[in-house]
This record gives structure tokens, C-alpha cells and sequence, in this order.
């Protein structure tokens, strides 16, 4: 856990005072990745580095685990500290695997170990360890530098972390790929962390909480789905945008907004059956098809069932698309959009159907939590309306 | 074209342009009035190397250690003075420096070094105060962030990634000293100096030029030797021999 108290830096430069952190009171919880987040020069880094004491605090007091860091030794600090800086900093005459050991190294650990350390952390950041080992810093690009960077602070496996902006100069695609691997990661270690970002989205995705900086203050400190949700003034609401909605959706599993399935059918039963089901659970349009492992295969519609005869394995429609529990609801936006389907079937890791999703039930959960208290009211089974 | 082959395609002329003058010299009969040289060139060379490598090493020795010294966050406010001091102590020619070296230890081979050490000594503190200062700040945090301690931070990232330029002053620093070192004679050091000043007082050429040759060539042998040095310890991923 990180507290910190008060803290208070102020620069003093040849054109007066300058505020870079104004009585900053904020708490990171045991395993949690907090994200600072907010605008150029607005203190982010500031904040950070008087943690590790890199830039003393003017006033204020920085806990970790409930100890008082101030009159630690730095050195002892750091090396608990995992530190990955704005500018990367890899040093320039060590090779990768020296930059990744080199924390190991003054631990005292064997070169054996720290050696098998620095491979397997290359692997983590997706960089391959029989091409990367043995290269010098100015052989690799600035993306791959940071990753360097990030694997280096993570070596010695230090509860706390610091990271300031440590994807900031990686593509699109590879962030992606180390944010999934890094959170995974993070699922296994629950180390506390925090992680200075630019970027609301970084933020939303990585954050199990975002404390959002202007001019020195700390603005507002929320999971991301209050901040997302009841952003606290006009600028937080500009900071995270107009498609904060849109954003929320990120953060919610299918899990959380599926409805039972009801009824369904098999290919054997007949049309008739479908039908009756359909009306009995107040189907309106169709009722999905399961096969025997009752794996969702396509859906029956109440038009056909209605005026053919036969069994309901010759007469179904194919699914276009299905959704899986632990898929996050922007996936299932998307899906929707793109293939025109008010309702998915959901799936568990088996590929049998456990329930339905549908594009009411998603608006229903955005706008429930935008009521403080109340949980999300029950809805009417959706393929009703569909 | 780059650096390395050119020098390649240099030394191979060299070579050639040794070869062609040596068949027309020794048709002149220099190489005999150089041969009856030989005794008093072998002894004073070694002499000459004496010098150069005690007053070398001395002056690496100091001059390291008080670049660093300087380079210190603490000796922050009297470095820049220092440093202006030592930069108006290099305008001082060496010749002046070894008189007033004399003038304090009287003659022999003692003032002769001393003065020696401190002509080699500048170029060293300068280029080691140079070298550390110009380690970028955020390499050094990241250093101070991972915990390391002010002694290895210096000697882990502070001092390799400097060492380049070390090198350079050392190179720039031997230079002199090998150029100087003739006039240790002057102020009784002895060396190869013996062979040139008293060539040049006889009027006699050949005695001259047994003692300029050597001289020349030692020259040129320290410096491709420093050269050397530096490739092989000077760390690959800074170093631009190597790039
Ligand atoms: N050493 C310093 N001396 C004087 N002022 C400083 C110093 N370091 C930072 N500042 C000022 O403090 C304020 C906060 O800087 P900080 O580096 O914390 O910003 P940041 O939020 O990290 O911005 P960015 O997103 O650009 O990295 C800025 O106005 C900056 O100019
Ligand atoms: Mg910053």
C-alpha cells in the first residue's frame, strides 16, 4: 500500500515559486495499479519521483506498507522500488541482459539465476531473447528500449512499482499486446503500482484506479468506471471525453450484463415445438438452437416457425457472431454493429450457452450505474422487443 | 569510405614510401652514419620511454581521480573555477613549465618528470570532468532509482560511458608529453633530446635526426598504442571505434 500525505513539492526557479504538487492526499491499495493521469506539466512526474525520493518533497510524508519512508536510506528504498523513468535510461555500455540484471546483480544473486531472470523477462515483453540479449541499447528502436526498460524495473520483483509513461513510445499494436501481457502479469504478482499516463484510455484499460492531476492538485480519485461515470467538474469531463460512455464499455464483462437463456431448441424438436416455446417465454422474433454438447449453432425465427412445417434442424438461420463470458462489452458493441444483431448468444469457455446479450441490456447496465445507488434494475427478457 | 580502411590504405603508403627511401638512402650512405649512432640511441631511448611512461602514469594516475573529484555534485561551486584555472594553466607553453619546474627542483631527472606530468596532466582532468558531466541527468536517475549507490553509479555507469572521452585526453595528453619530453634534456632529465640538441649545437644532421627519428616514431607508437587501449576497454555500446 502507498499513502501518500499531504505531499507538497515547490520548485523554486529564477522566475519565482512553482507549484508541481499541491497537498496531494491520496492511498494505493495492496495490488492495485493506480494511474496518474492529466495534462502536460501538471505534476504527474513530480508526484512520482517523490516517492522514491528521486526530488525531495517540500513538505508532506510518502508511506509504503505503512512505513514512513522519509528517513529511510534511499538506497534501501529503491531497491524495493521498481523504477521505470519517462526517458527510458537504459545504460548506454551494457548490453540488454547487463541492463535487465543489473538490480540481481547488486542484490547478489548468482549468474545463473539472473541470467534466466533476464530471458524470461525479455519473453514478457515480447522481445526475443536470442536476438535482444546480447545487442547494446543503440541497437534497438525507442519502442523496444522501453520495453527493455520496463522488464529492468520489473527484475528483482519489487512489491512497489513506479512507471512514468513506460509504453508511451511503443506502436499501437505491440501496447496493446504488453498491456495484456502486463496486466496478466499483474494478476499473478498483485503488486502495487503506480503508472503515469497521458492517455485515458491506457488509463481505463490498465487502472483499477485513476487520479486525474490539474496544475498540481489532485482533481479526482476513482475506479475508472465512477470517474468515467460521474466525472467530478467540467474538466475531468473534458479530460475523459465525450464517448465516455463508449469508454465504460471496456470495462464491463459480458458476464455482468447476460441474461439467462430461458428456453431454447434442438434440430430434432419440431417447428412447432420452437414455436410453442417461443410463445410460452414470450419470444417475439426467435429462439436459439443448441446441438447436442448444447453449443449455440444458429437461432430459429418465429416467421418460419409459423408457417413451415419439419423439424427445427432444417429450417435455422447460422450465427453470425457469439459472445463469450469474460468479453468485454466493447467487443460485444462491436460485434453487434458490425453484423447487425440486436441479441448474441453467450458462451462459457466450453462453448455452451449460458445466457443472451443484447443491446437494451447493455444501455440498461451504462445507464444504471449513472444512478449512485441503486444496482441495475431487472429487466424484461430481451428477445421479446428484438 | 570510413575511418578504419582509410587508415589502412595510410599505413600501406607509408609502408611503400619507407621501402622506396630507404633503397635511396642507403645508396647516400645515411644508414651508416646513423648505425654509428646506435649504442647512444638504444640508451637514450630507453631513457626517453622512462620518462614518458613515469610521468604518464603519474599524470593518469592524479588526473583521473581529480576530474572525478570535480565532477562531484558537492565540488559543484569550485569546479567551474578549477576548471577555468587548468584551461588558462594549458596556454602555458610546456618549455615554460619545465623552467619553472627547474627553477623549484633544481636539475635532473625529478624536475624533468614533474615537469612532464603536470604539461600531461590538464588535458586528463579536463577531459574526465568533461566526460562524467556530460552523462545525461535521466541515465543517472535511473541509475539512483534502481538503487544504486553514488560509488556505483560512478563506477558502472558514470565512468564507462565517460571513459571514451577519458581515452581521448589521455591520447591528447601523451601527445604532448612524447612532444615535450625532448626538452628534458635542457633541464638535464637526459632522454633523446641529448641526440637532437646537441646535433642541432654541432651543426651535425645525422646526430640530429638519430635522435629525431626515434622520437617521431615513439610518437606515433604511443598513440596507436593509447588508440589500442581504448578500443579494447572503452565498452562496445559506447564505444564509436566500434559502432
Ligand atoms: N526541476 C524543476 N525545476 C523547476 N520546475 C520544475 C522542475 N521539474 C518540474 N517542474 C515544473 O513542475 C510542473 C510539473 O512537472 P512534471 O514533470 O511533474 O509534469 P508532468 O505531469 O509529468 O508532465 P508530462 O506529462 O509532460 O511529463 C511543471 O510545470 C514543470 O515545469
Ligand atoms: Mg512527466
Amino acid at each position: 500500500m502507498i499513502t501518500i500525505d499531504n505531499l507538497t513539492k515547490i520548485f523554486e526557479t529564477p522566475n519565482g515559486p512553482v507549484t508541481a504538487a499541491d497537498h496531494i492526499q491520496m492511498e494505493v491499495p495492496e495490488g492495485e495499479i493506480c494511474v496518474l493521469l492529466g495534462p502536460s506539466g501538471c505534476g504527474k512526474t513530480t508526484t512520482l519521483k517523490m516517492i522514491n525520493r528521486i526530488i525531495p518533497s517540500t513538505s508532506g510524508r510518502v508511506l509504503i506498507g505503512g512505513e514512513d519512508t522519509t528517513g529511510m536510506n534511499t538506497v534501501d528504498l529503491r531497491r524495493n522500488i521498481g523504477y521505470v523513468i519517462q526517458q527510458i535510461g537504459l545504460f548506454p555500455n551494457m548490453t540488454i541482459e547487463e541492463n535487465i540484471a543489473i538490480v540481481p546483480k547488486l542484490l547478489g544473486w548468482d549468474a545463473a539465476k539472473y541470467k534466466a531472470r533476464a530471458k524470461e523477462l525479455l519473453e514478457m515483453v515480447a522481445l526475443d531473447p536470442s536476438v535482444f540479449l546480447k545487442r547494446y541499447p543503440k541497437e534497438l528502436s525507442g519502442g523496444q528500449q522501453q520495453r527493455v526498460g520496463v522488464a529492468r524495473a520489473l527484475a528483482a520483483d519489487p512489491p512497489v512499482m513506479l512507471m512514468d509513461e513506460p509504453f508511451g513510445a511503443i506502436d499501437p499494436i505491440n501496447r496493446e499486446v504488453i498491456q495484456d501481457e502486463f496486466l496478466k502479469m499483474q494478476q499473478e504478482l498483485k503488486k502495487t503500482i503506480m503508472f503515469v499516463s497521458h492517455d485515458i484510455d491506457e488509463a481505463v484499460k490498465m487502472a483499477d484506479r485513476i487520479a486525474i492531476f490539474r496544475d498540481g492538485k489532485l482533481v479526482q480519485y476513482d475506479t475508472p468506471d465512477d470517474l468515467l461515470a460521474h466525472p467530478k467538474d467540467k474538466f475531468v469531463e473534458n479530460f475523459v471525453g465525450d464517448d465516455r460512455a463508449l469508454k465504460r464499455l471496456r470495462l464491463a464483462k459480458v458476464s455482468q450484463v447476460m441474461e439467462s437463456p430461458g428456453s431454447y431448441v434442438t434440430e430434432r424438436d419440431n417447428l412447432s415445438t420452437a414455436l410453442h416455446r417461443m410463445e410460452e417465454h414470450g419470444y417475439y422474433h426467435a429462439i436459439p438452437l443448441v446441438n447436442a454438447q448444447r453449443q449455440p449453432i444458429g437461432y430459429v425465427s418465429k416467421g418460419v416457425a409459423k408457417t413451415t412445417g419439419g423439424t427445427c434442424g432444417e429450417h435455422y438461420f447460422g450465427l453470425k457472431a457469439i459472445a463469450h463470458v469474460n468479453d468485454d462489452l466493447r467487443k460485444i458493441a462491436s460485434l453487434m454493429f458490425t453484423h447487425d444483431q440486436t441479441w448474441l448468444p453467450c458462451v462459457d469457455d466450453n462453448g455452451v450457452l449460458v445466457g443472451y446479450i443484447s443491446q437494451r441490456g447493455i444501455t440498461h447496465y451504462l445507464g444504471a450505474t449513472y444512478h449512485r445507488d441503486g444496482g441495475v434494475a431487472p429487466l424484461e427478457p430481451m428477445l421479446q422487443q428484438a | 569510405m570510413d575511418k578504419q580502411t582509410l587508415k589502412r590504405y595510410l599505413y600501406v603508403g607509408l609502408v611503400l614510401l619507407a621501402f622506396v627511401l630507404g633503397i635511396q638512402l642507403e645508396g647516400d650512405g645515411f644508414i651508416d652514419e646513423m648505425y654509428s649512432y646506435q649504442e647512444d640511441v638504444m640508451y637514450l631511448v630507453v631513457q626517453h620511454i622512462e620518462l614518458v611512461v613515469i610521468s604518464g602514469a603519474i599524470a593518469i594516475a592524479v588526473a583521473i581521480p581529480l576530474g572525478t573529484i570535480l565532477s562531484r555534485p558537492r565540488f559543484a561551486a569550485i569546479a567551474e573555477t578549477a576548471m577555468q584555472g587548468l584551461n588558462i594553466g594549458t596556454t602555458i607553453p610546456t618549455l615554460a613549465i619545465l623552467a619553472l619546474a627547474m627553477s623549484f627542483l633544481g636539475i635532473g631527472t625529478l624536475p624533468a618528470v614533474f615537469g612532464l606530468c603536470i604539461a600531461s596532466l590538464l588535458p586528463i582532468v579536463r577531459n574526465t570532468y568533461t566526460g562524467l558531466k556530460e552523462v545525461p541527468a535521466h541515465m543517472k536517475e535511473a541509475a539512483a532509482g534502481i538503487g544504486m549507490t553514488a560509488n556505483q553509479m560512478l563506477f558502472k555507469v558514470e565512468l564507462p560511458n565517460a571513459l571514451f572521452v577519458i581515452f581521448a585526453g589521455i591520447r591528447t595528453a601523451l601527445a604532448i608529453n612524447v612532444g615535450t619530453a625532448p626538452l628534458a634534456f635542457l633541464i638535464g632529465g637526459g632522454g633523446l633530446g641529448e641526440l637532437i640538441f646537441t646535433g642541432i649545437d654541432l651543426d651535425e644532421p645525422y646526430m640530429m635526426l638519430a635522435g629525431a627519428i626515434p622520437t617521431a616514431m615513439l610518437a606515433i607508437l604511443v598513440d596507436i598504442l593509447i588508440a589500442a587501449i581504448a578500443f579494447l576497454m572503452v565498452p562496445k555500446g559506447v564505444n564509436p571505434q566500434r559502432a
